[in-house]
């Protein structure tokens, strides 16, 4: 059982509880076993420069290569540079927030056009499971 | 006799000035009459809710068309609503609903061009002639009696629903929409659902 994501400076996190919750931000330094600093950069994922536990956070596998404490100034140069935004975006983990938070704002016209589409796709696949068997 | 000048000279001569002493009239009733009260109740026409507008997609969760998807029309004045499937497509004529028993979805039609000036309570109201007293209706007894549907209701119905049918084929999927019957299946949870 080897560990690969760290808690360090520069670590990328995604926020799972309070106010923030689904926005990922930096870890910038650490305060102490239970808690970190963290921030957005603010400007670009909005989470000001805070601290939070780390049972409100999850650690991704990404790493910003910043100084522990930096400016926010640095901080949000290292994430453009990284283009960390679209990086995160691009991953399968955010791709099913993503799906799961669509699912949730469909109204009740939304729900009958996938059922609609499912079924419609199901029945694709078994005709041509049909004439492959 | 005191006169009556005289008399409210005489009560203010010890003492500060006061207001008048009320005057009474000469002849009153022997018992108290009752004073008629200046509120009287007013009877404000029935609030609908906001999602509830003309041209919502209601969901009717009672009564003989339970799960259906209809159009409502209009708000009556007894704050029950006009509402039609359109016939055709699921079965559910020009009714009246009770807004209680009903979720509003967020999906709307433009009902605007659809004449609904004619249509209130008394159009919808049962009808009170047919009553047949006496020995006839005891021996039939409970049997049910069949549902006539008037020519008039049969012409309105169809007129409401060729001004409903352009603007619901106008809007794609929503003809199998209104078809199709509202159900809860596993993993759904309605407090959570968006309408």
């Amino acid at each position: 059982m080897v560990f690969t994501r760290y808690v360090e400076a520069g670590r990328v996190v995604l926020i799972n509880f309070g106010p923030d919750a689904g926005k990922i931000a930096t870890i910038v330094d650490i305060v102490d076993q239970n808690k970190c600093l963290i921030s957005g950069p603010a400007e670009a994922t909005g989470v000001v420069r805070q601290v939070i536990s780390y049972k409100r956070i999850a650690l991704t596998d990404f790493l910003l290569k910043i100084e522990r404490g930096c400016s926010e100034e640095d901080l949000e140069k290292a994430f453009k540079d990284e283009g960390m935004a679209a990086q995160w975006e691009a991953t399968p983990w955010a791709k099913k927030l993503a799906s799961k938070k669509k699912r949730a704002s469909l109204n009740d016209f939304d729900r009958f056009k996938v059922m609609v589409a499912k079924k419609q796709k199901s029945a694709i696949i078994a005709k041509k499971m049909k004439e492959l068997s | 006799r005191i006169h009556q000048h005289c008399k409210n000279e005489f009560l203010t001569m010890g003492k500060a000035t006061k207001t008048e002493a009320p005057k009474h009239p000469r002849f009153y009733p022997a018992e108290d009459v009752k004073v008629e009260t200046k509120f009287k109740v007013r009877q404000n026409p029935p609030k609908i809710r906001a999602s509830i507008t003309p041209g919502t997609v209601l969901i009717l969760l009672a009564g003989r068309f339970r799960g259906k998807r209809v159009i409502c029309l209009k708000a009556l004045e007894s704050g029950l609503l006009m509402v039609s499937g359109p016939y055709q497509i699921n079965g559910v004529p020009l009714r009246r609903v009770n807004p209680a028993f009903v979720i509003a979805t967020s999906t709307k039609v433009d009902v605007s061009k659809v004449k609904l000036s004619k249509y209130d309570d008394t159009y919808f109201g049962r009808d009170k002639t047919t009553k047949k007293e006496g020995e006839e209706e005891f021996f039939m007894g409970d049997a049910p009696k069949p549902a006539v549907v008037s020519d008039q209701r049969k012409a309105d119905q169809k007129e409401v629903d060729t001004a409903l049918m352009k603007v619901v084929s106008s809007t794609e999927m929503l003809e199998g929409y209104l078809a199709a019957l509202f159900t809860l299946t596993n993993h759904d949870k309605p407090h959570l659902m968006k309408f």
